[in-house]
């Protein structure tokens, strides 16, 4: 029951938020955000999985009960974790209440709906990582979108509606795609399975009792809907090259709903690519390794060269992130237990790392009103703490060792070194390594010019330290950020517990 | 049990007549003191009423009236009427969104004339509709459409002053008469062929066969022509935009939500009784296929519907085609039934049942919302629309919920119901009929999210002021929102009732 009191308590949050004046609304949202917080650390601390959730494991805090008879298949309410959920559902927790905070500064209209928006989209969030029924993962995650409409087109920048409405139609599409592609596969499955759980369609997809649907032969089959699928998440995660959608969303989105699309909107869709495309249809994927994987090592590169090129900060991190998510595919590819954890555990760091960061954009942008890199100089003298932290979040970003990004990225690249899905697979991990370079390149190009050097600025702001309320969640990622780094296994031991069943199927052996 | 088992059978149309006497009522209330009228007693009268019949109807679902758990269907004078599950469902909607639509009306109503009149016609058109869903018999089909079509003309021309009123009224009622016609022809038709007006007679006599296919195709294709107007779909849609646009905007709520509904109650029934698949489909080599037609007829009418309703400027005017989109929807549930689909039919015509339930609050919601912002004065297009939400949060909410539903988003009555509606109809074996609706499902969400961005997004213009706050109207709205909501989670009674009165009729 403790999922449904979280997924509740955190609905109710946002519904008491809708109604508070504004004055109190931020403060109170905090406040009230603090008890899905203690809630997931608490489901941490008491987490007994074991095993894949969708191949058969010991679920954690599972409900199982009908909710529809409709047709052939039931629908049940069935929600439960395990180790690839349970580290997402407290980066979720965590990572919503310390941008709320990060919102007190920046949010100046209309905060009671802003913040009531942010903690509604945390339920739905909460709710697409635990559910495990179709139907009830499918409205959540439909859900989740509503929120963040929102949030870019009322709260965004000068182009807000056009990214919003981007964004929108992008994923809605995308959703559509997947869809039908998983819709097929049940309908595949025919009466082999009599309800649209998660565990027994992957199940009966494991015992091969795929049929034929609509004129298409079993393998078929599972291509068309592993394709659809692919598609589906990609747009969400985003691979490029169906990524056009997020600098223009990143840009406009005020900083702490960017922190949320970064931070945990895009681990929607890896971690629905590892639930549905890895776990499900393992042959297929590896059929399928040699675009995945170029499709990867091309995002890597693509989104780093493109960051590269960028001269707004916050467009720099944001193509990162699209540098960073390919990495994540990489490891999803390789099949292996540090390939697909090293993922997962990538997921979170990367959910920390890339918060962090938009926060420090975005604390810098408070005081100066500006993100252009040439527009200031030795930000660094007037900002230590705030320039501080973002160099500390720069160095996690390229992988320094102690920090998140290095042990998720490192169990990446042994994972796929590792990998034995294709022969070239060596081959396109160095490739992908070379984004780590690049990397560097671009974050140490914009702090030598932003923060280092003589003071300078265009601007008619004065440039002071900010105040606490934006430096506290900060400095709370980057250390969040460094405990993760320095024992993985917080994480890591119960996310490599949940992916082996998945590398049994498909093929490590 | 039964309820009020030792009672006449008569005693199982109490909906209808509940409805009948409380119009007759709202007309002696109006009589009795014609110079001055009291709006408040009149919409609460034809509200109690409404809300009356339909929690009668509720009753008897419950209790299983006319159901198998009963005995089954309650046949009336001489099989004219027949009170089954179907009937009582369909009751129910029209009753939900005729008090939604009193409610509102009391605001919408407040400084014009002919008030009683007004809610008299409204309860008058429910008895028609309820009629409809009881009919067995292709003349009482014909008498209940005209009882609910006419007080329906009064109403779009309501406003006597306003041309695009009586301009609304003209072209429904001369379209609407050009259909009554052809309707009537087509019943004259199916009678030369098989000597009966009663539906499971028609049925008797097409089993034995006929000579007269050429005679019988034509029949029943009229007939289905009938239908086409009286549910907005293409070909007959052409009334429906003109209609829904002038007419006051709680006629168009009533119009596009119950009128329809009634429309496609009639529909189901004549098909699935006086013609069954099975039976028209083995006479002449199959020539009388009308799963084919209406497969056809919601294809184009969907597509038709979507796509003109993303092109238009006027807010009431995109609703109207959305309405022509969900006809399109609706019409699924006629399309793929199949001869040997047994359980399958009833379960997606009983999805498509569940749907015109869903949209009887979604879709009345969505009008009434359209006749607050015409109460407050505002224009009609979307930038007239701007900004409403930073004036009127509750009702922009109201609003969003509705729009966001019709286009079969989560997490709202809208996705529950159209996804019942998709899945039973792949599971029929018509998936491209269910991928053609959810492409069209998909597409519907650009000119809806146009409505919630002007509520929302995009800044006010300077003048933008709203005066009233119509109590009445945010009841009905925030009732319809509600609701639309609460049919997520509280779907499993709907779908399962739907389905079950559904698979009766096979």
């Amino acid at each position: 029951m403790i999922i449904e009191a979280l997924i509740a308590v955190t609905f109710l949050a946002a519904l008491v938020t809708f109604v508070l004046p504004d004055r109190y609304a931020g403060k109170a949202a905090f406040a009230l955000s603090l008890a899905p917080v203690v809630g997931s650390l608490y489901m941490w601390q008491q987490y007994d999985a074991s095993g894949n959730a969708l191949l058969g494991g010991n679920i954690a805090f599972e409900t199982d009960v009908v909710w529809l008879q409709l047709g052939q298949y039931d629908i049940h309410w069935m929600v439960g974790v395990d180790g690839i959920s349970m580290p997402l559902v407290v980066l979720t927790t965590i990572l919503t209440t310390l941008a709320i905070v990060s919102a007190w500064t920046p949010i100046s209209e209309r905060q009671s709906q802003f913040f009531g928006l942010m903690l509604l989209m945390e339920a739905n969030l909460l709710g697409v990582f635990t559910a495990l029924d179709f139907f009830v993962w499918f409205i959540f995650w439909e859900a989740v979108l509503l929120p963040m409409y929102f949030l870019i087109g009322v709260w965004g920048g000068p182009r807000r509606k056009y990214a919003a409405i981007k964004f929108f139609v992008y994923t809605n599409i995308a959703s559509l795609v997947m869809f039908i592609g998983f819709v097929s596969l049940v309908f595949g499955l025919g009466d082999s399975i009599t309800s649209l759980r998660l565990p027994e369609i992957a199940q009966a997809l494991q015992a091969g009792q795929l049929g034929s649907f609509a004129g298409l032969s079993a393998g078929a089959l599972a291509s068309v809907a592993f394709i659809a699928m692919f598609i589906g998440f990609a747009v969400k995660v985003p691979v490029a090259p169906l990524h056009t959608w997020l600098p223009d969303a990143h840009v406009e989105a005020p900083t702490p709903v960017s922190v949320m699309l970064a931070g945990v909107l895009l681990k929607m869709g890896t971690y629905a690519l590892l639930r549905f495309n890895f776990t499900m249809l393992p042959e297929t994927a590896r059929a399928f390794a040699l675009p995945i994987a170029l499709l990867a090592v091309a995002s890597v590169i693509y989104g780093a060269l493109l960051a590269l090129a960028q001269q707004d900060l916050k467009r720099i991190v944001a193509y990162s992130s699209v540098s960073s998510m390919g990495y994540v595919i990489l490891g999803l590819i390789a099949y292996t237990t540090y390939g697909v954890g090293g993922a997962t555990f990538q997921m979170v760091a990367h959910g920390l790392i890339s918060g962090l960061m938009f926060m420090a954009v975005g604390v810098i942008y408070n005081t100066t009103h500006t993100r252009m890199v040439g527009d200031m100089s030795g930000i660094a003298d007037r900002m230590p703490v705030t320039a501080g932290i973002f160099v500390a979040g720069a160095f996690g970003y390229m992988g320094l060792p102690l920090m998140a990004g290095f042990a998720a990225e490192f169990f990446i690249f042994k994972g796929a070194f590792e990998s034995t899905v294709m022969e070239a697979m060596p081959l396109f991990t160095g490739a992908a390594m070379f984004g780590i370079v690049i990397v560097a390149g671009y974050l140490l190009f914009a702090m030598q010019r932003t923060l280092f050097g003589p003071f300078r600025f265009d601007g008619d702001y004065d440039i002071t330290e900010a105040p606490f309320h934006d430096v506290a969640p900060l400095a709370v990622l980057l250390l969040l950020t460094i405990v993760l780094g320095v024992s993985p296994d917080i994480f890591f031991t119960m996310i490599q517990d949940a992916v082996t069943p998945i590398l049994e199927l498909g093929g490590a052996f | 049990m039964t309820p009020l088992q030792s009672t006449p059978e008569w005693v199982a149309t109490a909906p209808a007549i509940v409805l009948a006497l409380t119009g007759l009522a709202l007309l002696l209330i109006d009589t009795i003191d014609p110079d001055s009228t009291n709006n408040g007693l009149l919409a609460g009268t034809a509200t109690l009423g409404a809300l009356a019949a339909g929690g009668i109807a509720g009753w008897f679902l419950i209790g299983g009236t006319g159901m198998e758990s009963t005995g089954g269907a309650i046949s009336l004078y001489g099989d004219a009427l027949v009170v089954d599950g179907m009937s009582l469902f369909f009751t129910l909607i029209f009753t939900s969104v005729a008090a939604m639509v009193s409610v509102a009306s009391y605001d919408y109503l407040a400084d014009q004339r002919y008030q009683g009149e007004f809610y008299a016609l409204v309860l008058f058109a429910a008895t028609g509709m309820t009629l409809m869903g009881m009919s067995n018999s292709l003349a009482t089909v014909f008498v209940s459409l005209e009882l609910a079509s006419l007080p329906s003309y009064a109403l779009v021309a309501f406003l006597k002053e306003d041309r695009g009123s009586i301009e609304a009224g003209l072209k429904y009622f001369l379209i609407g008469a050009l259909s009554s016609a052809v309707f009537a022809f087509g019943i004259s038709l199916v009678f030369a062929v098989t000597g009966s007006l009663v539906l499971p007679e028609i049925a008797a006599s097409l089993a034995e066969g006929t000579e007269l296919v050429g005679v019988l195709g034509l029949g029943v294709l009229m007939i289905a022509g009938g239908f086409a107007f009286k549910t907005a779909s293409v070909p007959f849609h052409f009334w429906a935009p003109e209609a829904y646009e002038g007419a006051p905007a709680p006629v168009s709520a009533f119009l596009s939500s119950a009128s329809k509904a009634a429309g496609f109650v009639v529909a189901f029934r004549v098909f699935t009784v006086a013609f069954p698949l099975g039976t028209v489909t083995s006479i002449g080599g199959g020539s009388v296929d009308w799963s084919l037609l209406f497969a056809l007829l919601a294809v184009v009418t969907m597509t038709l519907g979507n796509f003109a309703a993303a092109t238009q400027q006027n807010v009431k005017r995109m609703l109207a085609y959305s309405s022509i989109g969900h006809a399109g929807y609706a019409l699924i549930g006629l399309a793929a039934i199949t001869v040997d689909g047994g359980a399958a039919n009833g379960d997606v015509l009983g999805a498509s049942m569940a749907h015109l339930f869903v949209y009887g609050f979604m879709n009345t919601g969505a009008f009434l919302f359209i006749a607050m912002v015409e109460k407050w004065g505002l224009g009609r297009t979307f930038e007239d629309y701007n900004g409403i939400a930073s004036k009127a949060p509750i009702a922009a909410a109201a609003m969003t919920v509705f729009m966001f539903s019709l286009a079969g988003l989560p997490p709202f009555g809208g996705f529950f119901s159209k996804y019942a509606l998709f899945f039973s109809a792949i599971e029929s074996g018509f998936w491209w009929l269910a991928a053609v609706g959810a492409v069209n499902s998909a597409l519907s969400l650009f000119y809806y999210s146009r409505v919630v961005k002007a509520m929302w997004i995009e800044e006010p213009s300077a003048n933008l002021e709203i005066g009233s706050q119509p109590v009445g109207m945010y009841v009905a709205i925030v009732f319809a929102a509600v609701g639309t909501v609460l049919l997520l989670p509280g779907s499993q009674p709907v779908i399962e009732t739907a389905q079950t009165v559904a698979a009766a009729l096979f």
